[in-house]
């Protein structure tokens, strides 16, 4: 048998799935006791490049509760043509289609290597993708013209079926029509007023004829071309749009010295989404939101015009003194679950120096699964190039997004499904699989999942419900089973179901098993997510003491320090930004945003990882650090003057060139693929920006212990935080003493 | 007698109904519920008291009016001199005699009559001497001799006038009884009181008499003897036997030179007098006058006849001749007015009256004579009351009718001005005609009675005799059918041509209370000091002292001010004056601005206020030294020291927030529903708007408007445009959010036309296609006026919105209207409910309006009830208009539409402008009737005022005024200019002041008054039944003409109608007022239609609200190129079958085509030979070249220039379908609705006025 390493990368390439424990306790007093739950991180729609979907629907139990898919697991007695459940036992007649079936002649889903298979689901109309354009026009002008720009380059990066729409707003909210010719037409909301989502409707006049007119007027036939004429098939309406955008004016109403422009984001979006709901329910839907700025009025404020009153820091919110915070989240979130409810997704484009209103703003995505970009400008390449990506395709030429997903997870008798972490909403489908106990979104089976990514990842929580003296019998194997239903970017609809299964050991008699089959990693990830689920709920101190109390090696550390948990030297705004991504990102990616990763680039050998340390900024050294939102290209303090001496450019300093180019290509390759870009950084010793790399990496030197170490290593670290050296000791401590 | 009545009959009345504001009109209102028996009641006891009264002042008379006569001769002299007689005298001479004229009559009359005293002293006395000339004359001369006092003479001839036009129950008894006196009285007025006193009783006799009358031709064999001596030279007669009169005359007519002499010479004649006064010269005359006016009047009251007609032969009738020539109103008016009014017809009224005289005349079959003797009848008569009359009359002016004159002046002038046309024909050329007649008369009093008689003739009423007025009097034979001769009463049309004679010169308003010519005449006008009476018209020249007198006579107060009125090209509009910096000029306390009426004391260091007296420094800026007579030596340099109306530009201390304003915008609001798109309406606005944007209104036509503007399409939500000059195309951007109304853009809403006219031409051109296919019927309508607004309040600048509307906005949204016409509510007491608005939204919107500028025009096209009672709310008080045009289809109604909007667009507009009209200590401006809002009792707020737009003002007594000073008022609007600049419209006006009821009732203006009472009655339905509305009009009618029978008429017979000359017509129109749809829907009148009909009242000026309830009524067969016929009266028997009629009410134009019209004429007019041919359908007349047919379109077009909203054309042809609605215009007759005729509505009012009477 390979090593658990290998297993579990097997699994997580063929799957999508790493679990806390490998071996799972046999009872729930056994799993208490291991502290880090059963549970796993799943990415529902990992690429599967060599997972061709099959073209028919899958085989359900057809006990009612039940209803999971036909699965390698399952027994199947090929000559009565009968399988049993391996959830519920039940068993199940094959379809007539399946009369064909034997030993030799087995579908797909019954093959052991297809333990995620994915069907495509031919009822029901396709449903063209939906993209709204919700733009914020009180921009600077440039900012606002890098935007437009963007805006009509997307269009070309639309399939040319997919609907488009384009709501702007400042102090007014306009939504636009884009099926007339001649004038220009748009609908135009206040921006202080909270509208339910059948006012918006009948503004818009999107009711149908029948509930407005009782003159007996006659049904006019307006109904395809008139619900629509918001939003419509990009390749009609590609030049009227373009043209639109290009005339896109800022917000004309002056804005009086010492005042902030009115911005009507919170309208703007309940008028998108009142929009969608009225027209597209349960399509897959993107509202796309830029902004420039926080709201400033009506519902969804997040701060007043007024200047002289800056936007709530932490520190206001500690104090309660942020007085429109709470009003602000609970209408977002209202506007979110509306949103989710109806399969679309809202993301978030927020480019500006200061905070534009992430934090009452973040559940709009979070809920819906859609994207938060955080940048200076518009006129940046992170957000361009960003934006870019939203829109990129995989190798078939699909987007890589998909939306309106459920993910349903069943569970074999002796697991139970806890909750869930990740950018969904519970569907509130209380099935037998489904725990009391809740951990991150409970009390369900069902989530909701409007906008996916392949890297989308959830972290699943179970709980073993099995008790101690109802021993599994040897050799028994629990089994999960995740279906994920979402309609994909070439508008089917599609079903992926992964199946597993883990064997249930004792934790008495096998608790090396158990230990070994322990996956660091990912358990790492997994409470890291409870950890900021609870920190975006609960406060700060008191989420890192529930922490301190589990026991977590290494990343525990960096977790601790990270803005994940950690409020000071963030805003609220870039504290929701980093959690945002955080409960969404695949294993590999979250361990990144925990614990960054540290090149070493000098003339000693080949580029290595080092230690995320003071001790690893050295002169000679040119550092590349990747924490995920950041990439930090440091030169060290002898490279910089080498640099600024100009050697790279003689010829006989060729190498000196080769060695500044090497973190800056390896750099470019972590910008190919990362999702949002992160910010890059290029500095050196000394430099400003560095202090990136310094408020990262483990303050092995300070300023108290500076002259303890030797005096050739490293770079001090000017703060009072504890080093990873003394939290290991008072770890340790803590470790053999109290808790035994 | 008449105050305790009044009183009495107030103060009861008044409590039960508190809702009207005006005391006076409360007693009205409550008087209602039974105000037959509380008359009674007040009538019996007045009955006794009335006569000794009467009697009382006889004796007491003499003395008092003596003393009175010197007095305030003197004063008046005086004052004019000093004051105004030098300035005006300047530069005003030549028209200046008219008017110096009245002043001195009026003063004298007006001073004459002891202040303190009651009236009825003074009247008494008057009336003695007049009494007994009247006596002689006819019964209605009593009256006259109050006023006389001092005019006695004049004032006896008019009240005889007056007297003779109708009396109806009496008129048996009457009739008898005058018979005789006739035979008798003969010699003086016999006709005149006898003849028309008994006709109206006697009716049917007179009819019988009637066709004699024609005869009284052979009166004028009499009246020609009269003439005779009279004729040769009208004025010369005159002048020979009155040099002076003659001389005066011979002035008015020459005007300057003259006078002076004339009026010396004249002094001997009280009218030379008069006239005299105004210059200081005069003023010893008049006195003089006047006193020798006493002594003919004792000789009038010992014998009448006798010492009328040899007062008038000798000095007073030439000077009575004379006087009447120059002061043709009180000639006219009085005895006068009745002949004259049917000019040579209408005159025949005059002679009606004398109805019984008609026999008399029978033998002169000729109707020229009659009506020359009728018409000298009274000029005997008249020429001696004239004389104080005259002086009293000057008013009359109005008469001059210099066109009737022209006109037909020989044959009509005769009857027209019988009693006028010497005062005309003195004045007139032409006129001496008649005048001879008058000296003619003056001798034969007998002549007076033939001349009577002529006017009978007129009885023409007769059915057929259709034929034009002038042809018809000829003919004038005809069968008494009547009760009561139509001919006999005081004709409307008599009365303007016989103002249009009397006024052949530019009308100065340098004298104070002298009444202007009637709307109906054209005249030129000079500043002289007082505001042209294009500004300003008042109810009454003469205002009573005291608020008792005020109350007792029932006349309303009230002047017609129209602040921006449009002057005619020949006379300037007002000048503008920078006092700098700091503003205006004004009185420190009561902040009265710098006019006319400060007087400049201490060297110039000061001036006193001539509203508080309150006295001033003069800023040293502004000082001047005063020359000798104590007037500012640069007092001609500075329109606000010598003219009535100016400007002065306004500082930022006069605007909102204290910055000068921007300039105004106009927002085009336009409904785009499916019955609007259907009907061509948005079409058509589209495509006007594109050339009439070239035409926005600008102050100097060199420069580009300033005006900016700004589109609105509408249904059930709301459109706005972006048009911004940088963009390719226009953007819409609906509003659907029309239950919280706001402006989605600024930049780019309100735009420069030229700069964005690409843009705006392609928005016009689009938006008929975007909303060809519309389906949506709903509309709303409180939204898009809060839109408009909202866009103004972001520009911070005030507006005009014009909203093209077609439905009752029933979507949902605020100020959304349910369907609540209700038929079955008509003529209950929950009527007006009908006519209040529906919800109160508009009310709290037009507020908003108002507060901001914003002016709202309304257009509306309702194919269905849309509830003009609540939508016009927000129209009605910002000042704006409503147009209504029910069924629009843009085939016919298009050219109407685009005129009215093309007009509404173009005209002179100011914003955000507030009145205030300030008035002199003792009288106070209580009551307001207009399109406007007020949220105090003092400030008219106006979002908007045009030029069309006027609005009445009713004044109340908190003191006694002085005969000294007279009242005077100031009105001052500030406003925004169509360029944006902040200015004050300030007019000037001074009247003057009586102690004397007969003063009053000489110096009023009819028009006016109704013009007061229609607006007042228009109100009234709103928070009273329509009933009882009514009854409160004939109550306060029957009121002021019972106390002016009372208190200044002599005392005659009980059923003797005797009416003041100057109010002889108000029975009629104010039966047109009853009559009006407001007051009395027919039974296919709509709702909408009443309501549409009340606000547009509520803003009328004079000229409109006569022709709107007096409609002018032109024979066109009688047209002749470079004149207009002459008027006919409203009524079905004045039309001839073989006759074209062109009717104007102001707001319909109709062509009634008489079934047997000759041949000639229909292809003349409509280029075909048959009358069925004629195309009823048409709304524009073809173009023929021909006279006929270029005279009537010029005719037309004329009419339509004259008004400020289009008439669309309308021919009826006779026994066709649509002459329904042309006969609801002929207002004299009975109309469907149950109105009643003129003939049935005097013989109402005479009840009345003897109910209170008795």
């Amino acid at each position: 048998m390979t090593t658990y390493q290998e297993f579990i990368q097997q699994n997580e390439d063929r799957d999508g799935v790493r679990f806390s424990w490998n071996l799972w306790p046999s009872s729930r007093l056994e799993a208490t006791r291991l502290v880090v739950p059963v549970s796993c991180l799943f990415t529902p729609l990992k690429e599967r490049p060599n997972l061709p979907p099959v073209q028919y629907e899958p085989v359900l139990c057809s006990r009612a509760n039940c209803k999971a898919v036909l699965n390698p697991l399952c027994q199947v007695d090929f000559r009565a043509k009968i399988w049993a459940c391996n959830f519920c036992f039940q068993r199940n007649p094959f379809p007539p289609s399946y009369a064909g079936i034997s030993d030799v002649n087995q579908p797909a889903e019954l093959m052991p290597q297809f333990s995620t298979i994915e069907y495509i689901v031919q009822r029901g109309p396709a449903a063209p993708l939906i993209f709204l354009y919700v733009v914020d026009t009180c921009l600077e002008e440039e900012d606002l013209q890098a935007l437009k720009e963007s805006l009509q380059m997307s269009l070309s990066l639309l399939p040319p079926n997919a609907l488009v729409g384009l709501i702007t707003f400042g102090r007014m909210v306009q939504v636009h029509e884009l099926s007339c010719e001649g004038i220009a037409k748009s609908y135009v909301f206040r921006g202080t007023k909270d509208l339910t989502a059948k006012q918006i409707q009948e503004m818009l006049g999107l009711t149908k004829p029948a509930v407005t007119g009782q003159q007996g007027r006659p049904l006019a036939p307006q109904d395809a071309a008139a619900t629509c004429k918001f939003l419509q098939p990009v390749h009609r309406v590609d030049m009227n749009l373009t043209d639109l955008l290009g005339e896109l004016q800022r917000d004309p109403w002056p804005v009086p010295q010492g005042k902030r422009p009115l911005r009507s984001t919170g309208v703007a979006l309940s008028v998108a989404v009142g929009l969608l709901e009225g027209t597209f329910p349960n399509t897959g839907a993107r509202v796309m939101l830029f902004i420039g700025g926080p709201p400033t009025q009506g519902p969804g404020m997040v701060v007043g015009d007024e200047l002289k009153t800056p936007i709530r820091s932490w520190h206001d919110i500690q104090k309660d003194n942020a007085r429109h915070l709470k009003k602000a989240t609970k209408y977002y979130e209202a506007l979110a679950n509306r949103s989710a409810t109806n399969g679309h997704s809202i993301d978030i484009y927020a480019c500006a120096l200061d905070q534009t209103g992430l934090l009452e703003m973040k559940c709009l995505s979070n809920l819906t699964g859609g994207h938060i970009v955080m940048g200076d400008s518009f006129n940046t390449s992170l957000f361009k190039q960003t934006f870019q990506r939203v829109f990129s395709k995989d190798y078939n030429g699909d987007f890589r997004m998909a939306f309106g997903g459920v993910l349903e997870v069943k569970t074999s008798r002796e697991l139970k499904v806890s909750g869930a972490i990740g950018p969904c909403v519970s569907l509130n489908s209380k099935s037998p699989c489904v725990s009391e106990n809740e951990l991150g979104i409970g009390g369900t089976s069902q989530w909701k999942v409007c906008g996916l990514n392949p890297s989308t990842t959830l972290g699943i929580y179970f709980e073993v419900v099995n008790q101690h003296n109802a021993p599994v019998p040897q050799g028994g194997r629990g089994a999960v089973q995740f279906v994920t239903q979402y309609q994909h970017s070439n508008t089917q609809r599609r079903i992926r179901v992964t199946t597993i299964a883990r064997n249930w050991a004792d934790a008495q008699s096998q608790i090396q098993h158990i230990e070994s089959s322990f996956d660091q990693e990912a358990a790492a990830v997994l409470m890291a997510r409870l950890g900021v689920f609870r920190a975006e709920s609960e406060e700060g101190p008191d989420v890192l003491r529930w922490l301190d109390r589990q026991l977590i090696r290494l990343f525990m550390f960096h977790l601790r320090r990270s803005p994940f948990l950690q409020v000071f030297n963030n805003s609220p705004d870039e504290s929701s930004y980093y959690r945002h991504h955080f409960v969404r990102q695949d294993l590999t990616q979250s361990l990144i945003m925990i614990q960054p990763i540290l090149y070493s680039y000098s003339f000693h050998g080949p580029p290595e990882p080092v230690l995320l340390d003071s001790s690893s900024i050295l002169p000679d050294r040119i550092l590349l650090m990747d924490t995920f939102f950041q990439l930090v290209i440091y030169h060290g303090e002898t490279i910089a003057q080498w640099r600024k001496a100009g050697y790279q450019e003689m010829a006989e300093y060729e190498n000196f060139k080769q060695l500044l180019q090497a973190p800056l290509d390896d750099a470019q390759e972590i910008l190919q693929t990362r999702f949002p870009m992160p910010r890059y950084i290029d500095t050196e010793h000394g430099g400003s920006q560095a202090r990136f790399l310094l408020s990262k990496v483990n303050p092995s030197q300070t300023h108290n212990n500076l002259y303890a170490w030797g005096q050739e290593t490293g770079a001090p670290i000017l703060t009072d935080d504890v080093s990873l050296q003394v939290f290991m000791d008072h770890l340790k401590k803590l470790a053999v003493s109290s808790s035994a | 007698m008449n105050v305790n009545q009044h009183t009495p009959m107030a103060s009861p009345y008044g409590q039960p109904q508190p809702s009207f504001g005006q005391p006076g009109y409360a007693p009205l209102d409550g008087s209602y519920p039974a105000p037959y028996a509380p008359y009674n009641g007040p009538a019996s006891a007045y009955q006794p008291g009335a006569p000794p009264q009467g009697y009382s002042p006889f004796t007491s008379f003499p003395s008092k009016a003596l003393a009175a006569n010197p007095v305030s001769d003197l004063p008046s002299p005086l004052d004019l001199g000093p004051v105004r007689g030098p300035p005006t005298s300047g530069p005003p001479p030549v028209s200046a005699p008219q008017q110096y004229n009245q002043y001195s009559q009026s003063q004298g009359s007006m001073q004459n009559g002891p202040p303190p005293p009651t009236q009825a002293p003074p009247r008494p006395a008057v009336s003695q001497p007049y009494n007994q000339g009247a006596m002689n004359l006819s019964g209605p001369h009593p009256s006259y001799p109050q006023h006389y006092g001092p005019p006695s003479t004049m004032q006896q001839v008019t009240n005889q006038m007056t007297g003779m036009q109708i009396t109806s129950g009496p008129p048996t008894a009457a009739g008898p009884g005058y018979a005789p006196p006739h035979s008798s009285q003969p010699p003086v007025s016999t006709g005149y009181s006898a003849a028309p006193q008994a006709s109206y009783t006697q009716a049917p006799p007179p009819v019988s008499s009637a066709p004699t009358q024609p005869p009284p031709p052979s009166g004028p064999a009499a009246p020609q003897q009269y003439y005779s001596g009279p004729p040769p030279s009208s004025q010369q007669p005159f002048n020979s036997s009155l040099p002076p009169t003659s001389q005066q005359q011979q002035q008015f007519t020459s005007s300057v030179p003259p006078h002076p002499p004339p009026q010396q010479t004249l002094p001997p004649s009280s009218y030379s007098g008069p006239v005299p006064t105004q210059s200081q010269p005069p003023v010893p005359p008049v006195s003089q006058a006047q006193q020798s006016f006493p002594t003919p009047q004792p000789p009038f009251s010992s014998a009448p006849p006798p010492v009328s007609q040899s007062s008038f032969a000798t000095g007073p009738p030439p000077s009575a001749p004379g006087s009447f020539p120059p002061q043709g109103p009180p000639p006219s008016s009085q005895p006068g007015s009745f002949p004259p009014p049917g000019p040579p017809l209408t005159s025949a009224p005059s002679c009606q009256y004398p109805g019984p005289m008609p026999p008399q005349q029978q033998p002169p079959p000729s109707q020229p004579s009659p009506y020359h003797s009728g018409h000298h009848p009274p000029r005997p008569q008249m020429p001696p009351t004239s004389m104080a009359q005259s002086n009293h009359l000057p008013p009359g002016p109005q008469g001059p009718a210099g066109p009737p004159g022209p006109l037909q002046q020989p044959p009509s002038q005769p009857g027209m001005q019988t009693g006028y046309p010497p005062q005309q024909n003195g004045a007139f050329g032409q006129v001496r005609g008649p005048q001879p007649g008058y000296s003619g008369p003056y001798p034969g009093q007998p002549n007076y009675g033939a001349p009577a008689p002529a006017p009978p003739a007129q009885k023409r009423l007769d059915p057929d005799a259709i034929p034009s007025p002038q042809a018809s009097d000829m003919p004038a034979v005809q069968k008494p059918r009547h009760r009561i001769d139509p001919d006999a009463i005081p004709s409307p049309i008599q009365v303007i041509e016989d103002d249009k004679a009397k006024t052949t010169e530019p009308f100065t308003t340098g004298v104070r209370g002298q009444a202007p010519p009637l709307v109906t005449t054209n005249f030129q006008v000079q500043d002289q000091g007082n505001a042209s009476p294009r500004f300003i018209r008042c109810t009454a020249y003469n205002m009573p002292c005291t608020a008792d007198m005020a109350k007792q006579s029932q006349v309303p107060l009230a002047a017609v001010i129209k602040p921006l009125a449009t002057l005619p090209p020949d006379e300037a509009p007002p000048l503008v004056v920078d006092h700098g910096e700091s503003g205006p000029i004004r009185c420190n306390r009561c902040k009265a601005y710098m006019c006319p009426y400060m007087q400049f004391i201490e060297g110039g260091r000061r001036f006193q206020c001539g509203f508080c007296s309150c006295v001033t420094e003069v800023p040293p800026h502004y000082f001047q030294h005063l020359d000798h007579t104590g007037k500012r030596v640069d007092c001609y340099d500075r329109p606000e020291l010598s003219l009535g109306s100016y400007e002065f530009l306004a500082t930022v201390d006069y605007c909102k927030n204290n910055k000068l304003p921007p300039p105004p915008a106009f927002i085009f609001l336009i409904d785009v529903s499916y019955n609007a798109v259907k009907s061509g309406m948005v079409n058509i606005v589209c495509q006007e708007l594109k050339t009439l944007l070239d035409c926005l209104p600008r102050e100097n036509p060199e420069v580009e408007s300033a005006v900016r503007v700004g589109f609105v399409t509408y249904n059930k939500v709301l459109h706005f445009y972006n048009v911004k000059s940088s963009l390719a195309q226009p953007q819409m951007m609906v509003v659907s959010d029309v239950s919280d109304m706001f402006v989605p853009l600024l930049d780019g809403f309100l735009v420069n036309v030229n700069e964005s006219r690409q843009v705006i031409e392609s928005l016009l051109d689009q938006i008929p296609e975007m909303f060809a296919d519309t389906r949506e019927t709903e509309t709303v309508f409180g939204p898009v006026i809060q839109a408009g607004l909202e866009a103004l309040k972001a520009a911070d600048c005030a507006g005009k919105l014009f909203v093209f509307h077609t439905s009752l906005p029933i979507a949902e949204a605020p100020g959304k209207l349910k369907n609540r016409e209700d038929k079955k509510l008509i003529g209950t007491d929950k009527e007006k409910s009908l006519f209040q608005p529906q919800v109160g939204f508009y009310s709290s919107l037009a507020k908003e309006c108002v507060a901001q500028g914003c002016c709202v025009d309304l257009f509306l096209f309702p194919n269905q009830y849309v509830d003009v009672a609540t939508l016009a709310v927000v129209p009605v008080s910002t000042g704006g208009s409503v147009y209504k045009y029910t069924y629009f289809q843009a085939q016919s109604d298009q050219e109407r539409f685009l005129n009215d909007l093309r007009r509404d667009v173009q005209k002179l507009v100011g914003f955000d402008a507030v009145m205030r009209v300030r008035t002199s200590t003792g009288i106070r401006a209580t009551d307001f009737f207009g399109s406007f809002y007020m949220s105090n009792t003092t400030d008219v707020e106006l979002a908007g005022l045009d030029c069309d737009k006027a609005i009445t003002v009713e004044f109340k007594h908190d003191d006694k005024l002085s005969e000294e000073t007279g009242a005077l008022m100031q009105c001052a609007v500030l406003y925004t200019s169509c360029s944006g600049q902040r200015r004050l419209r300030v007019h000037n006006m001074a009247v003057n002041c009586c102690s004397q009821l007969a003063d009053l009732y000489r110096n009023c203006e009819t028009d006016t008054i109704i013009n007061y009472f229609s607006k007042y009655a228009f109100r009234g339905v709103l928070s009273n039944p329509t009933k009882a509305v009514r009854e409160t009009l004939v109550n306060q009618c029957a009121q002021i003409l019972a106390c002016y029978r009372k208190n200044c008429a002599s005392p005659s017979s009980a059923g003797q109608l005797i009416l003041p000359e100057c109010m002889k017509l108000l029975p009629v129109y104010l039966n047109c007022v009853l009559k009006s749809d407001v007051l009395l829907p027919g039974a296919d009148v709509s709702l909408d239609d009443r309501a549409y009909l009340r606000q547009l009242i509520s803003c009328m000026d004079v000229a409109e609200s006569h022709v709107f309830f007096y409609p002018r009524l032109l024979p066109v067969m009688k047209l002749e190129s470079g004149s207009l016929p002459v008027a006919v009266r409203d009524s079905e028997e004045r039309l001839s079958k073989g006759g074209v009629y062109l009717l104007e009410t102001g707001l319909h134009l109709f062509l009634w085509v008489g079934a047997s019209v000759q041949q000639e004429l229909l292809l003349n007019i409509f280029g075909t030979p048959s009358f069925s041919q004629i195309d009823s359908n048409v709304t524009s007349l073809p173009v023929l070249d021909n006279p006929i047919s270029q005279a009537l379109r010029e005719l037309i077009y004329s009419f339509r220039a004259q008004r400020s909203r289009y008439m669309k054309l309308m021919v009826v042809k006779q026994e066709d379908r649509a002459e329904l609605i042309f006969r609801h215009f002929l207002v004299e007759d009975k109309s469907a609705s149950g109105g009643a005729s003129y003939v049935d509505f005097l013989c109402h009012m005479h009840k009345e006025i003897r109910q209170l009477l008795s």
